[in-house]
C-alpha cells in the first residue's frame, strides 16, 4: 500500500514554499497601497471605464487627458487587445465623464464604450461590510456544519478545525496569487473575487469531507488497526474520486479560461487556482493534520518546544 | 422493484421532454385558453445587464444622512424616475426602491447610458429668466431668484454674481414634445403653457417686446431669444443644436416635473452591447468544450456507467436551462460559471458511486450487489458535501442581495439549482437507467469487467 500519510512533513513543507511567497506579496503591497489586495471600485469607490478605439492607443497617452485635467490617480492599462483600454479613476461627475471621452475621441478617433462602472463611497463601504460579514459567516457556518455532520466520531471537533485549517490554506493561496498578479498584472479583487473564494471554500470542505466521511466508515470497522493506517486506507480508496472530480471541475474551468469572456477570466483563475489548492489541501493537509493531532504528535511537538525553552530559561 | 423502476423512467422521460420543450429554441410559449383558464407566458431566457447590455443605475437621496427622508416622498421620486424612463421607451425597465433612501434602475439595452442617466436624475428645473437686453451664452450656469444655487457649489457663474429674475417655472407647463425643428437635421422642444400660465406668458411678452427671455434647464442656459412679438396662444419653442435624443429627453425632464427630493447617481454600472453579445457567444462556447470534454471523460473512464452518468448529465443541463426559463432565473456571466461548476458537481455524485461500486466489485461482491452498495454507500458523503456547498451558496446569495454586488447572487442562484438537481439527475436518474441496463445487460456484463470500468 502507498504510504501517503507518512510523508506529511513534506506536504508541510510544499504548503508553505506555495504560501510565503503570497505572503510576502500581500505585505510588501499592504505596506505599499495599504491594502494586502488591490481593490477594485467596487470596494474603494471610483470608476472603471472600457473603451475600444478603431486604431491602436498607448495607455500613456490616454492617461495624458486624465492629468490635463487634474486627475492624477488615474491609472490606465491596455485590455484584450491594444485597442481597448481600461481606465481607472476616481468617480467622475457625468458631465466630466462625457467631455473626457469626448476629448479623447477627438485626440484618438472614435472609441465605443464597452463598460462603465462608476461607485461612489457609500456603496463601497457597504460592499466591504457585506462581504466581510459573508466570509465570515460562511467560514462559521461551515465548521459548525462539519462538527454537527462529525458528531457520532470522537473529537469531532478536530474533524472540523482541520477542515478550517485546510480551507484557510485555500484562501491564503488564492489570495497570494492574487496579491502577486497584483502587484505584476495589475489584478483588482472585486465583488466577483470574493464569490469565487467562498465557491472555493465550500468546494475544499467538499473535498475534505469525502474523505473525513470514508475515515468516519472505516474507523468502526478496522479497530485494530492503528489510525494512521484506517487514514491512510480511507485516502487510497477516496483518491480517486478526488482526482477524477478535480479533473472534471479542470475541463469545465479551463474551457471557460480559454474561450470564455474576458471579463471573468480572473474570476475563472481564482477558481481554478482555489480548486487545485482546495484539492491538494483535502489530502495532504486536512487529513495528515487529522494524524498529527489525532497520534498525539502535535502536543508532543508542542511540549519538546516548551520543554526546550524550560530548560533554556533554568540554564 | 421491477415496476417501481419502470414507473420512474417514465416520469423521468416526461420531465426531460417537458424540459426539452421548454428550452426548444423558438419555443411558441404558453397560451391556452379554456374558460376560466387562461395562460398566456412567453417563454424566454432572460439575460443580465452583463449579457445583452444595459446600464444600471443606484440613485440616492441627496440630502445630509443626518436627514430622514420618508417613504412617500422616495416613492413619489420613484414613479416621477420611472415616467421619466418609460418616456425614453427603454423595453423592460426596472424600478425599485431600496431601502429608505435608495432607488435601483436597470436598463436593459438602452444605447446611450450617459443620455440616459441624465435624464433620469436631472432635477428637470425649468425657468424661463429675464435676462435684460445682452444675451447671455447658450451653456453658461447663472444664478436665479427661484434657485440661488447650492452650497459648496464650484460652478462658474457668468456674469459673477448676478442673480436673474425668473418669470416662469415648469410648473406653469401643461406639456412638452419634440419635434423636427426648422432645418431638417435639427430638433427643438415644443412647450405648451397650462391656462393662466399661457395668459402670464401673453401679458409678459406684451409688455417686455425687445427683452431678452432666456431659457434655463437646472441654472443652465439653453437659449437666450429675444422676444419678437408678444406670444398670445401658450406656446413657445425651445430651440438649440438638439440631436433627437437630446430634444426628447429634454421634453421629458419639462414634461414629468421636477424630483421631490434630489437625487444623486451613486453607482453606475454599464455594459456596451457587443461586449454582452461577445460575453454570450464565448459562455456558450466554454459551455460546450467543457461540457463535451467532461461526457468524453466520463464515457471513457466509466464505460458503461459512464454512457448512463452522461445521459443523467444531459438531462441535467436540460432540466436546468428550463427551470431557468420557467422560474424565470435572470442570467448573468457568472450565473453561467455557476451553473457549469455545478455540471462538476453533478458529476461527482456520478463518480463517486462508481468508485465506490468498482471497489465493491474488487471486494468480492456480485454485480447486482455491488451496484446498490454503490448508491447507498456514496449517499452519506454526496449529502454531506453538497450540504457544504448549499450553505456557502445561501451566504453568497445573502452577500449579493447588497446591490454593489448584484452579480454574486446569480452565481450562488445557478449553483444551488444546479446542486439540487444534480441530486435528483445523479441519484434518481442514473440509479433508475443503471438498474434498467443491469437488467438486460446484466449476464454480458458480467463477463466483461472492463464495461464497468473495473
Amino acid at each position: 500500500m502507498i504510504d501517503i500519510i507518512g510523508k506529511r512533513r513534506w506536504y508541510f513543507l510544499i504548503s508553505l514554499l506555495v504560501i510565503v511567497p503570497g505572503l510576502v506579496a500581500m505585505i510588501y503591497s499592504w505596506a505599499t497601497f495599504g491594502s494586502p489586495l488591490r481593490l477594485s471600485v467596487d470596494f474603494t469607490s471610483g470608476s472603471l471605464l472600457e473603451l475600444t478605439f478603431a486604431s491602436p492607443v498607448l495607455p500613456a497617452d490616454v492617461r495624458q487627458v486624465y492629468i490635463d485635467r487634474g486627475y492624477l490617480d488615474t491609472s490606465v492599462q491596455t485590455a484584450e487587445n491594444d485597442r481597448t483600454v481600461l481606465i481607472r479613476s476616481k468617480q467622475l461627475p457625468l458631465a466630466t465623464k462625457q467631455s473626457i471621452v469626448a476629448d479623447l475621441e477627438a485626440r484618438f478617433g472614435p472609441a465605443e464604450e464597452r463598460r462603465y462602472e462608476s461607485v461612489g463611497p457609500a456603496v463601497g463601504r457597504e460592499v466591504t461590510r457585506a462581504a466581510s460579514i459573508a466570509v465570515a459567516a460562511g467560514a462559521l457556518a461551515i465548521v459548525a456544519f462539519i462538527v454537527i455532520a462529525f458528531r457520532g466520531v470522537p473529537n469531532s471537533v478536530r474533524y472540523g478545525v482541520c477542515a478550517v485549517v485546510a480551507m484557510f490554506h485555500d484562501v491564503l493561496v488564492t489570495a497570494g496569487l492574487f496579491s502577486i498578479m497584483g502587484l505584476i498584472a495589475g489584478w483588482e479583487i472585486d465583488a466577483l473575487f470574493l464569490t469565487a473564494m467562498l465557491t472555493v471554500v465550500g468546494f475544499s470542505v467538499q473535498d475534505t469531507i469525502v474523505v473525513f466521511d470514508r475515515i468516519r466508515e472505516n474507523t468502526p470497522k478496522r479497530r485494530g488497526e492503528p489510525f494512521e493506517a484506517i487514514v491512510n486506507r480511507s485516502l487510497l480508496e477516496t483518491l480517486h474520486r478526488s482526482l477524477a472530480t478535480q479533473l472534471n471541475a479542470m475541463f469545465v474551468l479551463v474551457a471557460i479560461l480559454l474561450f470564455g469572456g474576458a471579463t471573468i477570466k480572473q474570476f475563472v483563475a481564482t477558481l481554478f487556482v482555489g480548486m487545485v489548492s482546495g484539492t491538494y489541501s483535502s489530502i495532504f493537509n486536512a487529513v495528515p493534520l487529522l494524524v498529527v493531532w489525532e497520534t498525539g504528535e502535535a502536543g508532543a511537538a508542542l511540549r519538546r518546544l516548551f520543554g526546550r525553552r524550560a530548560v533554556r530559561a533554568t540554564g | 422493484m421491477r415496476r417501481h423502476d419502470w414507473r420512474l423512467l417514465v416520469i423521468i422521460v416526461l420531465i426531460v421532454a417537458v424540459s426539452g420543450w421548454v428550452d426548444w429554441p423558438a419555443n411558441p410559449g404558453l397560451h391556452i385558453n379554456l374558460g376560466p383558464i387562461d395562460i398566456n407566458r412567453d417563454i424566454g431566457l432572460q439575460q443580465g445587464l452583463d449579457l445583452r447590455g444595459g446600464l444600471a443605475v443606484l440613485l440616492a437621496a441627496d440630502v445630509p444622512e443626518s436627514q430622514p427622508v420618508d417613504r412617500d416622498t422616495m416613492g413619489a421620486a420613484k414613479v416621477i424616475v420611472e415616467n421619466r424612463i418609460n418616456a425614453l421607451g427603454v423595453t423592460e425597465p426596472f424600478v425599485q426602491l431600496q431601502g429608505d433612501r435608495h432607488i435601483v434602475v436597470e436598463l436593459p439595452g438602452v444605447q446611450d447610458p450617459d443620455r440616459a442617466i441624465a435624464a433620469i436624475h436631472g432635477t428637470g428645473l425649468l425657468e424661463f429668466v429675464d435676462a435684460g437686453t445682452t444675451s447671455v451664452p447658450a451653456g453658461s450656469t447663472i444664478r436665479t431668484t427661484n434657485k440661488a444655487g447650492g452650497e459648496g457649489e464650484t460652478a462658474q457663474y457668468f456674469a459673477g454674481d448676478q442673480v436673474f429674475q425668473t418669470i416662469f417655472t415648469g410648473s406653469d407647463l401643461a406639456n412638452a414634445s419634440a419635434s423636427t425643428g426648422e432645418l431638417p437635421s435639427s430638433y427643438e422642444v415644443n412647450l405648451e403653457f397650462k391656462p393662466d400660465g399661457a395668459q402670464r406668458f401673453a401679458e409678459y411678452t406684451r409688455n417686455n417686446v425687445g427683452r431678452i427671455l432666456a431659457i434655463v434647464i437646472d441654472g443652465v442656459v439653453i437659449s437666450s431669444p429675444r422676444i419678437e412679438n408678444p406670444i398670445p396662444e401658450g406656446r413657445a419653442r425651445i430651440t438649440g443644436d438638439f440631436t433627437y435624443d437630446e430634444a426628447r429627453s429634454l421634453a421629458v425632464q419639462l414634461k414629468y416635473g421636477a424630483l421631490p427630493v434630489p437625487l444623486r447617481v451613486e453607482e453606475t454600472r454599464s455594459v456596451g452591447p457587443t461586449l454582452g453579445q461577445d460575453s454570450v457567444r464565448k459562455s456558450v462556447r466554454a459551455g460546450v468544450v467543457g461540457l463535451s470534454v467532461v461526457l468524453v471523460f466520463m464515457a471513457i473512464y466509466y464505460r458503461v456507467p459512464g454512457l448512463l452518468a452522461d445521459l443523467a448529465l444531459i438531462s441535467y443541463a436540460l432540466i436546468n436551462l428550463a427551470l431557468y426559463k420557467t422560474i424565470p432565473v435572470t442570467i448573468t456571466l457568472p450565473g453561467v460559471t455557476g451553473f457549469l461548476l455545478s455540471t462538476g458537481m453533478a458529476v461527482d455524485a456520478n463518480i463517486l458511486i462508481f468508485e465506490r461500486m468498482k471497489e465493491e466489485l474488487r471486494w468480492g461482491r456480485p454485480l447486482g450487489g455491488a451496484i446498490e452498495a454503490g448508491f447507498s454507500r456514496a449517499w452519506t458523503s454526496i449529502r454531506d458535501s453538497n450540504l457544504s456547498v448549499i450553505i456557502t451558496c445561501l451566504v453568497l446569495f445573502w452577500f449579493g442581495s447588497n446591490f454593489g454586488a448584484t452579480q454574486v447572487k446569480g452565481f450562488a442562484v445557478t449553483l444551488f439549482l444546479g446542486v439540487l438537481i444534480s441530486m435528483f439527475t445523479a441519484l434518481i436518474v442514473t440509479r433508475t437507467l443503471v438498474r434498467l441496463v443491469f437488467r438486460f445487460l446484466g449476464s454480458w456484463l458480467r463477463g466483461r469487467p472492463w464495461a464497468l470500468g473495473a
